[in-house]
C-alpha cells in the first residue's frame, strides 16, 4: 500500500510538472534564427514587443553565431533569417532556402583594445594599416573563430593586409572559437585587441579599461539583411506570419523602432532598408 | 570586479525582489529538470536493477557501456537530440525542436545513464544479500526487481539527486534543443550562459548563487521526506 502511494505521488507529480506551464500550445508564434550582437544589445528586447502587441505574433529569438543561424534555418529550423554576412545571406537565397534578401539596418565593426595600446594603433581610422601593426608587433588578437558574421568580416579585413593569420593561430593571434560576448571576456583578460560589432560593444558590461582603438573606416561597415525561410523547400515554415515580421521591420515602423534603441545616449543600430 | 560579498548581496536580492522573469525561470528549469529525472527514473531503476540483479550473456558489455555513457558530453546529447528533432531530421514534423520538451529530452538522455548505472551498483550489492532468500521462496524475476528497488528505496533517492545535480547545471544540451529563447525555454543556465557573453559576470555569478540555492533546497527537501519516511518506517 505504502508502495503504490509512493509510484502514485511521482506519477502524480511527474504529470503536473510535464503538462503543466504556459508557452507550450500557443500557436501564433515565429522562430528567428538571429545573432548574438542582435540579442546581447537588448535590441530585439526594445523592437519586438512592438511588433507582437500590433501583430499578435510571438517571436521566439534563437541568437547563434551567423554560420550556425544560416545552417539552422537551412534546415528548416526558423521562419525567419536576420544576420549579417552578405555574401552567406544571398548564397542562402540562392540556394533556395530563403525568399528574398532585403536590408534592415547596419552599424560598424570596431577594434577595441587595452589602454597601454601594445601596438600603437589607437586613434587610427584605417583598419587594413592598423591591423598590419598588430600582426608586425605581434600584439595579441582574440579572434571569434567561429565562422560568425563578425569573424568572416574580419577574415576579409586580414586578407586584404596579406597577413597569413592562420599560421600566427595559437600564437599572438588567438580563435576562441566563441561568441562575440565571450570573446570579448577571454580578450580583455589576456590584453589583446578585439574586433567587434558597436552594439555589442557599447552595451558590453566587463569593458575594464578597454576602449575603441579603430573606428571610422568604411570598410567596417556591418550590414544586417533579413530573409523569410522559403516554404516551397521547408513546407513547415509559418511563411504568412514570417512574412509579416519581415514587412514590419523593414516599414517605415519597424525601421524606427530599429532607431529608437539607444543606450547611454548612443544609437546602436541605423536602419537602411530601401535605400 | 566586485567582491564575493556583494555578489551574494544581489543574489539574495535577487530572491527577496522576487522578479517575475526570474521566477518564470527558475520555474522552468525546476520543470525541465525534474521532469527528466523521473522520467530517466522510470526508465533508469527497473532497467539498473534488472542488471543489477539478473545473470545475462552481454551482461558486462551492458554494465561498462552503461558507465561510459555517463560522461556523456551534454554538447553531444544536444545535437543528436536537435539533429532528430530538426524539421530536416526523422522527428521534424513532431515540431518539438525550441520547445521545454526538446530540453526534457536531451536532460533525460543525459540522466538516464546515470540513475541505471548507479542503481545496478546499489542493487547488486543488495542482491548478493537476498539471492539465497529468493532463491528458497521461489520469487519470479519481476518480483525480484520489484523487492530490490523497494528495499534499496532510501539509498535511490540519493541515485535519484545525483541525476537531479547533472541535468539542473548542464548548459550544453538545452541551449541547443531550447535555442534559450526569453519566456519559452530559457532556464537558469542558460541565462547565466547569456549574462556572462554580455559581460555582466556578477550577474551572472549571482544567478549561479540562485542556482546553488535551489539545488540546495532541493537536496534539502529530499532528504527530509527520507528521514521522514525512514522514522515513519522504523516508528
Amino acid at each position: 500500500m505504502e508502495r503504490r502511494n509512493f509510484l502514485g505521488w511521482s506519477a502524480a507529480l511527474g504529470l503536473a510538472l510535464g503538462l503543466s506551464g504556459p508557452a507550450m500550445a500557443q500557436d501564433d508564434f515565429i522562430v528567428v534564427q538571429s545573432t548574438t550582437s542582435t540579442q546581447n544589445s537588448g535590441l530585439f528586447e526594445h523592437i519586438l514587443p512592438m511588433f507582437e502587441e500590433q501583430s499578435g505574433i510571438e517571436v521566439r529569438v534563437v541568437a547563434v553565431g551567423t554560420g550556425q543561424a544560416i545552417k539552422n534555418a537551412a534546415n528548416g529550423d526558423g521562419d525567419v533569417l536576420l544576420v549579417h554576412a552578405k555574401p552567406s545571406e544571398e548564397k542562402f537565397v540562392a540556394d533556395g532556402h530563403g525568399v528574398a534578401r532585403f536590408d534592415v539596418m547596419y552599424n560598424d565593426f570596431v577594434i577595441v583594445g587595452p589602454a597601454s595600446d601594445p601596438a600603437g594603433v589607437a586613434g587610427t581610422s584605417d583598419v587594413v594599416t592598423a591591423l598590419a601593426k598588430i600582426a608586425d608587433t605581434e600584439a595579441p588578437f582574440a579572434s571569434r573563430g567561429d565562422d560568425s558574421g563578425t569573424h568572416k568580416a574580419e577574415l576579409r579585413l586580414w586578407e586584404q593586409t596579406g597577413v597569413d593569420v592562420a599560421a600566427a593561430s595559437g600564437n599572438w593571434y588567438r580563435e576562441t572559437g566563441s561568441g562575440m560576448g565571450a570573446t570579448l571576456n577571454t580578450g580583455t583578460a589576456m590584453g589583446a585587441y578585439v574586433m567587434t560589432d558597436r552594439a555589442t560593444w557599447i552595451s558590453f558590461g566587463n569593458k575594464g579599461d578597454y576602449t575603441v582603438a579603430v573606428e571610422g573606416d568604411p570598410k567596417m561597415f556591418n550590414q544586417y539583411g533579413v530573409i523569410l525561410v522559403s516554404q516551397e523547400k521547408h513546407p513547415n515554415v509559418k511563411a504568412e506570419l514570417g512574412q509579416q515580421f519581415v514587412d514590419w521591420i523593414i516599414s517605415e515602423e519597424g525601421q524606427a523602432a530599429i532607431a529608437s534603441y539607444k543606450i547611454d545616449g548612443q544609437q546602436l543600430f541605423f536602419p537602411n532598408a530601401g535605400d | 570586479m566586485d567582491s564575493f560579498g556583494s555578489i551574494l548581496t544581489e543574489a539574495f536580492g535577487l530572491i527577496l525582489i522576487w522578479d517575475p522573469d526570474l521566477i518564470e525561470i527558475i520555474g522552468l528549469s525546476l520543470r525541465v529538470t525534474l521532469t527528466a529525472v523521473i522520467v530517466a527514473c522510470v526508465i533508469g531503476l527497473p532497467l539498473g536493477a534488472a542488471v543489477g540483479a539478473f545473470r545475462f550473456p552481454g551482461r558486462t558489455i551492458v554494465a561498462v557501456v552503461l558507465n561510459a555513457l555517463m560522461g556523456l558530453p551534454p554538447v553531444v546529447v544536444g545535437l543528436m537530440v536537435y539533429l532528430m528533432l530538426s524539421a530536416s531530421g526523422p522527428l521534424g514534423p513532431l515540431q518539438l525542436l525550441y520547445t521545454p520538451m526538446a530540453m526534457i529530452i536531451a536532460q533525460t538522455i543525459l540522466v538516464t545513464p546515470i540513475i541505471a548505472a548507479l542503481t545496478k551498483q546499489v542493487v547488486e550489492d543488495l542482491h548478493r544479500e537476498y539471492v539465497e532468500q529468493f532463491a528458497s521462496l521461489g520469487v519470479g524475476p519481476l518480483d525480484r526487481v520489484g523487492a530490490l528497488l523497494w528495499d534499496a528505496r532510501y539509498s535511490l533517492l540519493t541515485v535519484a539527486l545525483a541525476g537531479f545535480g547533472r541535468a539542473v547545471a548542464e548548459v550544453g544540451a538545452v541551449i541547443i534543443v531550447g535555442g534559450n529563447i526569453n519566456h519559452v525555454t530559457r532556464v537558469m543556465t542558460t541565462t547565466i550562459a547569456l549574462e556572462t557573453s554580455k559581460g555582466n559576470l556578477e550577474l551572472a555569478l549571482a544567478l549561479g548563487v540562485v542556482l546553488l540555492a535551489i539545488a540546495l533546497f532541493v537536496n534539502a527537501a529530499v532528504m527530509a521526506v527520507r528521514a521522514s519516511a525512514v522514522r515513519a518506517a522504523y516508528a
